[in-house]
């Protein structure tokens, strides 16, 4: 294993967990409610889900969250390395695969674990596998960088 | 209240996507790269997350309402079925190809890229997919 040091960001990812671990705490102190994304969005989708407001008002607050960080700080670096098709396979997969699986890196990874959720764990296992044996076999076996 | 306390824990969750580095899709796919140039960060956010969430979460499992008195909803589902675990896999496959999942699409949503709109328009699709192939299956 060769460990890419000069990009190692230990304090600062450390630090965005535990504002990740603040968000889902309150969440599910303060609402009742799991800080997980994919089921939020999905809920949404449907027609005749409760809450829509506070799902709502928890996704805008995430969709501001650049433009509040922007006030402080240079926004971080983003860089995609997918073009469009890449993109469209994976968005679908993302989308699909989640509403499946009932949870995503949030629902399942952070809030699913934190409670000790059977179900989460197995979930969490699953994903990271097939994200690091997708990256593998993309960019190792068959030489495409998306 | 409630509205006040689910926009500030999803700014919150934004920020943290932001700060962490998650919302950056080639550092989560130098975190995916095990045998490459391995980034391990992303893992650090795995611990400061559940470090901080544990408790509040292991508590809530013993409440029946929420501090601000609203119902607590956890998920009630404990069978490990072919839905959880292939849909776990299919999302991860997609997770490997691009670098993002569902939080880091909406928080970057307004930053401007053409593909961070791409793909949300595709995970928005393979949603209601889904739904679609779910009110199939229940006639």
């Amino acid at each position: 294993m060769n460990v890419d040091w000069l990009n190692f960001t230990p304090w600062s990812s450390l630090a965005g967990g535990v504002l990740i671990g603040l968000a889902a705490s309150l969440f599910v102190v303060a609402n009742g409610r799991i800080a997980g994304i994919s089921g939020l969005i999905g809920s949404l989708l449907q027609r005749g889900s409760e809450g829509v407001s506070e799902k709502a008002l928890f996704l805008v607050g995430l969709l501001i969250s650049p433009l509040v960080w922007g006030l402080f700080a240079t926004r971080p670096q983003i860089e995609f390395q997918s073009g469009w098709f890449g993109l469209i396979v994976a968005g679908v997969l993302v989308g699909i695969g989640t509403r499946y699986g009932s949870g995503c890196t949030s629902g399942h990874g952070v809030c699913g674990i934190s409670r000790l959720s059977p179900r989460s764990m197995v979930a969490t296992i699953c994903f990271m596998f097939s994200g690091f044996a997708t990256v593998f076999i993309l960019r190792h076996l068959l030489g495409i960088w998306t | 209240m409630i509205k006040l306390t689910a926009l500030i824990a999803g700014l919150l969750f934004g920020l943290g996507l932001l700060l962490a580095g998650m919302a950056n899709p080639s550092k989560v796919l130098a975190f995916l790269d095990l045998t490459g140039a391995w980034d391990p960060s992303l893992a650090l956010v795995m611990v400061g997350a559940i470090g901080i969430s544990i408790r509040p979460l292991t508590w809530a499992r013993q409440q029946s309402s929420s501090l601000l008195g609203r119902p607590m909803q956890l998920p009630i589902r404990r069978e490990l079925d072919p839905r959880l675990i292939g849909g776990s896999l299919l999302f991860g496959i997609g997770w490997g190809i691009a670098g993002i999942c569902p939080g880091p699409a909406v928080a970057i949503l307004l930053t401007g890229s053409w593909q961070v709109l791409i793909f949300m328009l595709a995970m928005l699709a393979g949603m209601l997919l889904f739904t679609a192939l779910e009110i199939k299956r229940s006639y």
